[in-house]
Order: C-alpha cells, then structure tokens, then sequence
C-alpha cells in the first residue's frame, strides 16, 4: 500500500518536471540561437571586418531596424528620464521600504489580534455550559459580542475607507502616517486571521481537548499545547495567503499620503508624465515579492508535511 | 446486592443528565460507590448511557444533576478545582486521542511536566520505564502516526499512568481496533488489575469482564438494571433486558 503511493507520488513528481522543462527547453533553445548568432557575427567580424561592418549598416538603415533602433533609443531615454534623473529611482526603493514595513508590522499585529479574537470566539462556544452564571459570565458574553461586531465590520467594510477612517476620523491628531497605516492594516488583517485560525481551531478532532482536560489540562493549557499546535499546521498556507494579500493591499496607502511603492510610482508618473514604465516597474516588484513569498510557503508546506510522517 | 468492599473512591448519587432541556434521559437517577482497587466493568446496549455515565466521572460531561464524590470532594460542586482532580483520573478513549503533533515520549511527558509534577528527566524516566512495561520503549520517539492502533492504546494507557492517578477510566479501549490487535491492550488492562488498579471499565469484551471484573454493572435506559460479580451476572442473571443482552453477545 505504502509502496503504491510512494509510486504515484514519483510519477506526479517526474511530471511536474517534464512540464516545467519544456518551458525551460524552449528558452534553451532561444538562447542559444542568439548565442550562435552573436558567435556568429563575432566571426564574421574576424574573417572579413569591411563585410560584417556593412552587413550592420544595411540592417540598421532598413524599416526594420530603424524601428528596432528608434524604439530601443527611446526605451533607454524612458528609463532614464523616469528612474536615473533626479534619481526618481529612489521614490520607489523608498516606497518598497515603507511598504515592507507597513505590511511586516500589520502581520504581527493581525496573527496577535486573530489569535486572541479567535481564542475567545471558539472558547465562547464551547465553555458555554462549563460556565456558572455570574459577572465571569457576563464580562466573558460582552467580549465575545465585541469580537463579533469587530469581525462584521471589519470584514464589512472596504479596506481603503478603514484607513480613511483610520487617518482622517480617529487618529486626525496624529501626523504619524506609517504608524496609523500599520494600525489600520493590522487591525483589518486580524479579522481575516482570527476567522482562519478559528476554523483551524474548529478543524482539531474534539478528542484532542478531551484527552487534553482529562490529564488534567485547563481549558487554556489544552488550547496552547494541543490545539494551537495542531490547528496552526492546517491553516498556515491559509494564513501566508492573508499575509500575500496584505502585501499588495497596502497599496491603498497613498490615499492618505503614505509614499509608499504604489505611490511611489504615481509620484514620478506626476513628474514625468509617462504611465507606462512606472506603473508596469510598480506591478513587476509586487509579482517578484509574491512569487517570493508565495515559493517560501510552498516549501515551509512540503517541509511541515514531511515532519508528519 | 452490594458486593463493594474496602475505601470508598467514588460514590456517586443519583446521578442524572438530560439533553434536549428534558426530553432525552442519558442517564436518569445513577447511584452506585466504587472502591479503591475494584475493577468494575460497565455493559450495556448501544445508547444505554455507559458511556455518558463513565465520563460523568471526571466530568467530560456535566451533569444535570446528582453529585460524585472523589476522594471525599464533590466534583460536581462549583467551588471545586475539577482540573486539579481530572490529574489523579486517567481516561482512556475508544479513539486513542494521543496527540499527533508530539512523538510518543512527548505525548507521556507533557502532562506531567507541564502540570509541575516532575521534573523533565524524571518524567523522562518514568515514560521510558511505563514504555519498557508495555513492550514500546523502542517507539519513545516516533509520531503516533507510525503506530499500529494497538500499540497506540497501549501509548494511550501509559500516558495516562504517566500522571500517577489513582483510578483510571476507560471508554471502550478496544472497540476501535483490529480484532488481533485487542489481545494485546487486554493484557496490559489485566496487568494493571493485577497491579490493584482502581479501574472503571465499559467495554464489550466479556471475556475481560468475566476474568478481570471484581464488579459487573448492566446499564440500560440510563439506568443500572443489575450489578453484581461477574460469575453471577453471566451464570446467573435475573433481569430479563440483561438475559437477551447476554443472549445477543455471548
């Protein structure tokens, strides 16, 4: 049986590497055409220079390669007029830094804030009965009520009007936008979070609480040695997609003035009046950071899995 | 009728537990006293309550009303610290419940290390010692996952022992396992009752009541129909539920 599956499991895993080597064959292949065609060019310039200096000419004079030329010219004129003058470049490293930082601490506060409202969401539920009427009871009903009108609302209402809130209506005394974006992230994040991890919680066989209390556990021991551990590993490729996400909804973070990347981008497209290559630059860093994080995750997972078996 | 005899343990009185408001009587009106060092083995149809009443004991289920009492203390009293209580009552459940994420040396340790009963190389000590008693000592480091269902009951019961209790429950040990499998956790039940273990028992396994059993309790409805020492109770019933009961399993 064992055998079976570990066969399969090579079978999908050789496949796998067939589809990606075809990609990869493919790009082989158009290196190396240009690789022969540089080589040789390279030995053409040896054999007989006039010939191959000609040979240029005529190509560069032609339609095709005055576009080819023209456009390229005017590619690198675009570049250095929207990244290298003035050094617009560091509109967007700074923005990527301010983004890295609003999202970093909106993470920690989000998983701090989804595991507390969590914790009291599931515990709400299932202490229903072990609880003695009294003020315990009541202050305990009161929190979970907070918690779920924290939950409705957050999950409600759109993130950009949440940071307007945030910046314009709460903190209207404050000037300090970093710390009011990573506030207002932080909390939006928890919300998403806690639902995750509550139903990682839900997701633990009730058996494992039992056999926790009935070794003498309490109700919060249970959940940090036996629960928490269990329910994180089934929801941890749930939560690093929270986390992905609030990478690229930070990006609302200029409509209260934070320079972030997004900004960034929109900052030098003011000055320089060209769309094209900030835009599409601010779109490439978001896809190379995501594709980063989303390959970490997809190893943490395989290596979580393995610790398993 | 009463066969107890020694230091009470457990008394329980007129013990109930209604679901659904009042509609459904799990277990309507359970009195019985079980003293230390008795083995009593708890049968019974499918929905008779067995279960519902054996974890009433350490309140796995609360019940509606009636009191226990262990060791002199009313569990079922809100003043009382039931956590404190639960350490001195191991269970054992039908479905393992061992935890996944920790190896088995971990799944022993944890309850007494973190309840700060011992220390991490004594508890360390006295898992690999329980382990070389059931015949896992090779196992302390490996996940349950690795086990068969035997071997992880056997886990089960040693975890338990683990935090030293003074009565252990077990819920149907061996209703989950393989039919070759079940010889194997009945022989370490039975060393345990050899060992005086206070043990309280539902099962379907006559052949352990009839050999380990001090006591036999027949449950039906919610309530105890009979009980008496197992000789009796299988050579010699007088309720008629209990008659085809034992007609249908024997």
């Amino acid at each position: 049986m064992s055998e079976e599956t570990e066969v399969t499991e090579k079978k999908s895993r050789s496949f796998k590497l067939e589809k990606s080597s075809r990609v990869s064959i493919l790009f082989a292949v158009l290196c190396l055409l240009l690789a022969a065609t540089c080589v040789g060019y390279a030995i053409l310039l040896m054999v007989d220079y006039d010939y191959a200096i000609t040979l240029l000419r005529v190509y560069s004079d032609s339609q095709i390669g005055r576009v080819l030329i023209g456009g390229f010219n005017d590619f690198l004129a675009q570049i250095k007029l929207n990244f290298i003058d003035k050094d617009r470049w560091t509109y967007l490293v700074k923005g990527l830094l301010v983004t890295f930082e609003v999202t970093f601490f909106a993470t920690l506060i989000g998983i701090a804030l989804g595991v507390i409202v969590a914790m009291i969401r599931s515990s709400h539920d299932k202490l229903e009965e072990e609880l003695r009427p009294g003020f315990g009871k009541v202050l305990f009903d009161l929190i979970d009520n907070i918690c779920r009108i924290y939950l409705t609302v957050i999950r409600g209402t759109p993130t950009v009007v949440q940071l307007m809130i945030a910046y314009f209506i709460i903190f209207a005394a404050s000037n300090n936008k970093i710390l009011i974006a990573i506030l207002a992230f932080g909390i939006n994040s928890g919300a998403y979070v806690a639902e995750i991890i509550r139903s990682g919680i839900m997701s633990v066989d009730p058996g494992q609480t039992e056999a926790g209390r009935s070794l003498g556990f309490n109700y919060i021991q249970t959940m940090f040695y036996i629960v928490i551990p269990q329910a994180f590993k089934t929801v941890l490729p749930a939560l690093a997609n929270e986390f992905i996400v609030l990478i690229k909804e930070t990006s609302v973070s200029g409509y209260v003035g934070l320079q972030d990347l997004t900004k960034g981008g929109d900052i030098i497209r003011s000055q320089t009046y060209s769309a094209f290559l900030p835009l599409i630059v601010v779109a490439a860093v978001y896809l190379v950071i995501v594709l980063f994080f989303t390959k970490l995750v997809s190893l943490l997972e395989g290596r979580l899995r393995n610790s398993e078996r | 009728m009463s066969v107890n005899q020694g230091e009470v343990l457990i008394s329980v009185k007129d013990l109930k537990k209604y679901y659904n408001g009042d509609e459904i009587h799990a277990l309507d009106g359970i009195t019985n006293d079980i003293a230390k060092g008795e083995v009593v083995v708890v049968i019974g149809p499918s929905g008779s309550g067995k279960s519902t009443f054996l974890r009433s004991l350490n309140l796995l289920e609360r019940p509606t009303g009636g009191t226990i009492t262990f060791d002199g203390i009313d569990i079922t009293s809100p003043q009382t610290d039931i956590n404190q209580l639960r350490q001195k009552m191991g269970m054992v459940f039908q479905h393992f419940n061992l935890f996944p994420h920790l190896t088995i040396l971990r799944n022993m340790t944890i309850a007494p290390m973190k309840l700060n009963k011992l220390s991490k190389e004594d508890a360390e000590k006295k898992a690999l010692e329980l382990l070389g008693k059931v015949g896992l000592a090779d196992r302390a480091n490996s996940y349950p996952s690795q086990l068969s269902g035997g071997q992880k009951q056997r886990i089960a019961i040693v975890r338990a022992l683990a935090m030293d209790p003074e009565v252990m429950l077990f819920d149907e040990p061996t209703s989950a396992l393989d039919p070759e499998m079940v010889g194997e956790v009945l022989e370490v039940m039975k060393q345990l009752a050899r060992d005086g273990m206070t043990m309280v028992c539902v099962t379907h396994e006559m052949g352990f009541a009839r050999e380990v059993g001090t006591r036999v309790i027949f449950m039906d409805e919610g309530k105890i129909i009979e009980e008496n020492t197992p000789e009796q109770i299988f050579t010699n019933p007088q309720n008629e539920r209990l008659k085809t009961f034992l007609q249908k399993v024997l």
